[in-house]
């Protein structure tokens, strides 16, 4: 694709003027951004920084203060904050997904891993019991578990086949937008870079915009395109991922970037 | 070996004589926040240009700012003023999708370092340039291995992640990523640095046949003869350094 053509495309999140407080205090304000089809946009930041409230409220699971979420849906552009509260759960379960740090909370952990794949599709229409195991039993090979674990529940697996069976049971159903909230936080580095690579094919092959909420910056160097800065509920530094992490303009990020342990 | 057939016609040296790479009036400072914020001017009125099929060498001491001119037209070092122009699109200012862009099908970038995503086999690492571009996952996989072979890299460690690798390895495993796509404009730090004779040789003919096919090359050489052999000019990057007042 030329990059005219590029330029002209559409976003398919464009975020303006984004707020939200608790009381007195604020959890995130002044945040702008447009979101490209493909584009894999991180969020970092230390805790506090309101980088979790923020992915929140672009996923609809809090209400935002003031400002526009615009969403481009399949029946045109419409601003999610102003939907009505089942329209916004269709788009949850259709052209959004979220994974969430802690597979248990993304998980129905007392339901077999084929079955929190089918579900998925169940919610969105499929009724057809073989196909849905077939979809169940591909989705489960596309994210490494064997075909001979699907019956089994997810509390019997590890944590890294946790976390691959929250992806695996968020992306069968072809969402455009993906929400992660540290989605490799609680593995084992040996883990954590399987998952990176999975994820890294799954968006190139799928076309997946995502955003991903980390305090990794090594994460967000091999995932993400772009990168928004956090701090005290502020964007302080957004731009391309390698050039805020190799030339960090502002004050904070400068510290951030030091502060990273050499392995 | 490669195909060119990816290249557009405009980039070919027989229908256009223009630079494919144009900087002008580039300047650059750094200011460090947790040092009393201290602004260092690093560079200032920088201009060159490079037209398809040429080589062009920087060169000048370390520290007076190879690395940086080149990481500023790669786009991971903000320019301060000026323009730096990459087929028609001016890295100085362009949104990051629009880099995003130009680095996936038009500008190729050999570092000295090689960043993978661990456990991920070499193969893979060198097809993956092609796979973001659209290239079928067998004929991206053939290209890599051929190019893998003609870099003398073992067989047996195409299927390993190129983390354990030892540093001339590395270095050619980077080269390899950059060499798998036909890029119209390429910049390459110290493409030859650690390698022996023979893989030296290999890697000069790489860049020769790039330069052949009409590739605007900007190279770091430390290698006096590699510099001799491929570079069509060269450019000391001591006439931008700022003068001390």
């Amino acid at each position: 694709m030329s990059i005219l053509a590029k330029m002209k495309m559409q976003p398919l999140l464009s975020v303006r003027d984004l707020a939200k407080f608790y009381g007195g205090r604020i959890g995130c304000a002044d945040v702008g951004f447009d979101l490209y089809p493909g584009e894999v946009l991180g969020i970092v930041g230390e805790s506090g920084s309101g980088k979790s409230t923020l992915l929140s409220c672009l996923a609809g699971h809090l209400a935002p203060d003031r400002g526009e979420v615009i969403f481009d849906t399949k029946e045109g552009l419409r601003d999610t904050v102003l939907m009505a509260e089942a329209a916004r759960r269709r788009l949850a379960r259709t052209d959004w997904a979220y994974v969430h740090q802690n597979p248990r909370d993304g998980l129905r952990m007392g339901v077999s891993a084929g079955g929190n794949v089918g579900e998925r599709l169940m919610a969105v229409g499929a009724r057809h019991y073989g196909q849905i195991r077939d979809a169940a039993v591909d989705w489960l090979g596309r994210v490494e578990i064997a075909a001979d674990r699907v019956d089994d529940r997810p509390s019997a697996f590890s944590g890294g086949m946790q976390q691959r069976l929250q992806i695996a049971r968020n992306l069968v159903t072809g969402p455009r937008l993906v929400f992660m909230d540290e989605p490799t936080g609680g593995l084992d580095v040996s883990v954590q870079a399987r998952l990176l690579d999975l994820l890294r094919g799954l968006v190139r092959e799928m076309g997946l915009s995502a955003i991903i909420v980390t305090h990794d910056l090594a994460v967000v160097r091999l995932l993400a395109d772009r990168l928004m800065v956090m701090k005290g509920g502020y964007v302080v530094e957004q731009g391309l991922t390698d050039q805020v992490l190799d030339d960090p303009q502002h004050e904070y990020t400068q510290l951030l970037v030091s502060s990273v342990l050499q392995v | 070996m490669i195909r060119s057939t990816n290249i557009p016609s405009f980039w070919s040296p027989r229908f256009c004589r223009c630079d494919v790479i144009t900087i002008s009036n580039l300047s650059k400072s750094f200011t460090l926040h947790n040092q009393g914020a201290a602004v260092i001017p690093v560079m200032t009125g920088a201009n060159l240009g490079v037209a398809p099929g040429e080589c062009l060498g920087l060169v000048g001491a370390s520290g007076s700012g190879k690395s940086t001119l080149m990481r500023m037209i790669w786009g991971n070092y903000l320019a301060a003023s000026g323009s730096i122009m990459v087929g028609d699109v001016d890295v100085a200012k362009a949104a990051p999708r629009e880099i995003i862009t130009l680095r996936r099908g038009t500008l190729g970038y050999v570092s000295q370092f090689l960043r993978v995503v661990p456990r991920v086999p070499t193969m893979d690492v060198v097809a993956e340039p092609l796979l973001t571009l659209g290239v079928p996952a067998e004929e991206a996989r053939a290209r890599a291995m051929a190019l893998l072979a003609q870099l003398n890299i073992p067989e047996r460690l195409w299927s390993l992640s190129p983390t354990t690798f030892s540093g001339g390895e590395q270095q050619r495993v980077n080269i390899a990523r950059g060499f798998v796509h036909p890029y119209p404009a390429l910049l390459l730090d110290e493409p030859t640095a650690s390698l022996d004779l023979v893989n030296r040789e290999v890697v000069l003919t790489l860049i020769e046949a790039a330069k052949a096919r009409g590739a605007a090359i900007i190279g770091i050489f430390h290698d006096e003869q590699a510099r001799a052999r491929l570079c069509d000019r060269l450019v000391d990057v001591t006439q931008f350094t700022p003068k001390v007042a």
